[in-house]
């Protein structure tokens, strides 16, 4: 009750920070099916230069003039193109340019500084005291543990355990690379298919293959004794907007979320070619307010591959066959020195 | 020829069998037929395609949870023609079966195996695309109504490309790598698997499901597999999450797994 009360606030708040912005071709109306629901069907990317937050120095500035985005997409494109090796962990890994990357050329369409629009700064509000603490004692624990042998540099640069396969991060491990929850831009593979039936659309996620079925025939979230990694996402119309309600989170997502995310979407059909996706994040436990982004999608021809991640994942082996001989040695010597 | 002679019995059979269905059940009128629903198969064909009975299973501290289950086979006529060397593979397989199984390092299955794993499915029939997302490990197919041309390359799950013949949806699948197995009983396939696989309403709440496999490296001639395929017609029915990474990282890569 408290909770259906609260993301009713939240929807109330946000409607009009999405509606001044929103880039609409008012003479186009979207195709429909059948069922009378506009037709959300397509491959459609979100890749971009636009930055997730707003750097600092632009503080409350929420759009680039034409010149600045000329400026703004230069300075980036030029720092990705150079040779990204600095030395220590950027050598080993991730010393990747532009090449590897595939995050477009482009800022958004909507010539916005950042993908977060609320809070006005653009910026991910801070996580609450009782989140940040929580965080911290695990990020302790991972340095104390790996002042002992066992330590990998992860995907996200920091040295963790890795002598078991669950101590790795899901990134590494091939679960997930955090672009559904919600669906921002990642290194690559930044394209989604939406396939829409009769009471469910779904939207296969090229990074690592994750799926989302999400209902549109009323039903009700799982209960709450269950935990999905993506979250249990349930779909309603209003009007031309389809909006995507997720719960039952396991928490282990990233950016500090935890199990009691509540996600909303809004996908919205505004051109031919453009699909704007809006985003609001709202975890009391874990941020001190919620947050919201936008997303114009632009429709892409081309169509999705099969990225079999996990099966391929030769880089996981190695880290945990290292890891463990890196364990043995340590033992071997202290065994030798008494 | 006793072999020929089954498989005509069998198909005879089986579409008197589906007639009958057909003319008891309500098939749906519209066309194409909407197929969008969560589905499962009803048999043990993912225990072994062909004829098998009870054995003993991979852990006996788990006592019958882990016994093999007996069933009468999927495989029409009743036997899998391996070519004499494939034959020896299968055989080696069969006796490896507990470590080189794809479905024990949560392996996307190919296809058909998807198919039949015991884990449910959804079709979402789409405009001019049908997208197939099984439960097990997340796997999904794109099934192509528009002919978009070659696959780029090999994968897990294959290239799809479908059309209707009348209600029944028929899928051409290419390009499968040769990772995949079709079973935990070793049965297996080459790169150049070729499967047509045809979903037929009988009624509202089952499909028939038939697959022709064809791969010239492994077998001797095409054959063929067929099973209803069930609606999951609960009011709660839906797909939940089986991220089976997690499940199959100790046998992949846990103490002493990864170094052997």
């Amino acid at each position: 009750m408290t909770r259906r009360w609260l993301s009713t606030l939240v929807f109330l708040a946000s409607a009009p920070v999405f509606a001044q912005n929103a880039p609409r071709d008012n003479s186009w109306t979207a195709p429909r099916l059948p069922d009378g629901h506009p037709d959300l069907q397509g491959i459609w990317t979100n890749k971009t230069i636009t930055p997730l937050e707003r750097p600092a120095a632009l503080g409350n500035k929420a759009f680039f003039t034409e010149e600045e985005v000329r400026a703004f997409t230069k300075t980036a494109l030029d720092r990705g193109n150079k040779d990204q090796r600095g030395g220590g962990v950027r050598d080993v890994l991730n010393a990747y340019n532009a090449f590897w990357w595939d995050s477009g050329t482009k800022v958004l369409p909507n010539m916005r500084t950042s993908i977060v629009v609320d809070p006005p700064d653009g910026r991910i509000p801070p996580l609450t005291p009782q989140r940040q603490a929580q965080l911290q004692e695990e990020a302790l624990a991972v340095k104390v543990r790996c002042q002992r042998p066992g330590c990998a540099i992860a995907n996200s640069g920091q040295l963790s355990p890795a002598d078991k396969p669950e101590e790795l991060d899901l990134m590494t491990r091939c679960i997930s690379f955090g672009t559904v929850v919600p669906m921002l831009p990642s290194a690559y593979n930044n394209d989604y298919q939406i396939v829409q039936g009769p009471g469910v659309v779904a939207i296969d996620t090229e990074m690592v293959h994750e799926v989302r079925r999400i209902p549109t025939d009323g039903s009700a979230h799982l209960p709450a004794n269950v935990r999905e990694w993506i979250g249990d996402p349930r779909g309603h119309w209003e009007g031309d907007t389809l909006v995507v309600d997720s719960t039952n989170f396991t928490g282990k997502t990233r950016r500090g979320m935890d199990q009691n995310l509540h996600l909303i979407e809004r996908f919205t059909r505004v051109g031919p070619d453009t699909l704007l996706y809006q985003f609001t994040v709202d975890d009391p436990t874990a941020y001190t307010k919620s947050w919201s982004g936008e997303i114009p999608m632009s429709k892409t021809d081309g169509l999705l591959y099969e990225y079999a991640c996990h099966e391929g994942n030769i880089g996981m082996r190695d880290i945990i066959v290292a890891a463990q001989a890196d364990e043995k040695k340590a033992a071997e010597q202290a065994a030798g020195k008494k | 020829m006793r072999h020929w002679f089954g498989t005509a019995l069998l198909a005879l059979g089986s579409s008197i069998c589906c007639t009958t269905f057909a003319a008891l059940g309500q098939v749906p009128a519209s066309h194409p037929p909407d197929l969008t629903g969560v589905w499962q198969a009803l048999n043990t064909a993912n225990w072994d395609l062909q004829t098998h009975a009870a054995e003993p299973g991979p852990d006996s501290k788990v006592g019958a949870i882990g016994a093999v289950a007996p069933g009468p086979g999927v495989v029409e006529g009743g036997e899998i023609p391996y070519l004499p060397a494939a034959a020896a593979q299968r055989k080696q397989n069969y006796k490896d079966r507990w470590t080189a199984d794809p479905e024990i390092k949560c392996y996307m299955p190919g296809v058909p195996r998807a198919t039949y794993m015991p884990y449910p499915f959804q079709i979402i029939q789409g405009s001019d695309t049908i997208m197939i997302s099984y439960e097990f490990a997340d796997a999904v197919r794109l099934i192509y109504m528009n002919n978009p041309g070659p696959a780029p390359a090999d994968s897990w799950m294959g290239w799809s490309i479908g059309r209707w013949e009348g209600n029944t949806l028929v899928v051409d699948v290419t390009s499968q790598n040769d990772q995949t197995w079709f079973d935990r009983a070793g049965d297996f396939h080459s790169d150049a698997l070729h499967v047509v696989e045809r979903y037929t309403p009988m009624d509202a709440n089952i499909l028939m499901y038939e697959a022709t496999i064809e791969d010239p490296k492994v077998f001797s001639r095409p054959w063929k597999i067929s099973m209803p395929l069930y609606r999951h017609i609960e009011k709660n029915a839906q797909l939940m999450e089986f991220k089976c990474i997690p499940f199959s990282e100790d046998v992949l890569y846990g103490k002493g797994g990864a170094s052997q």
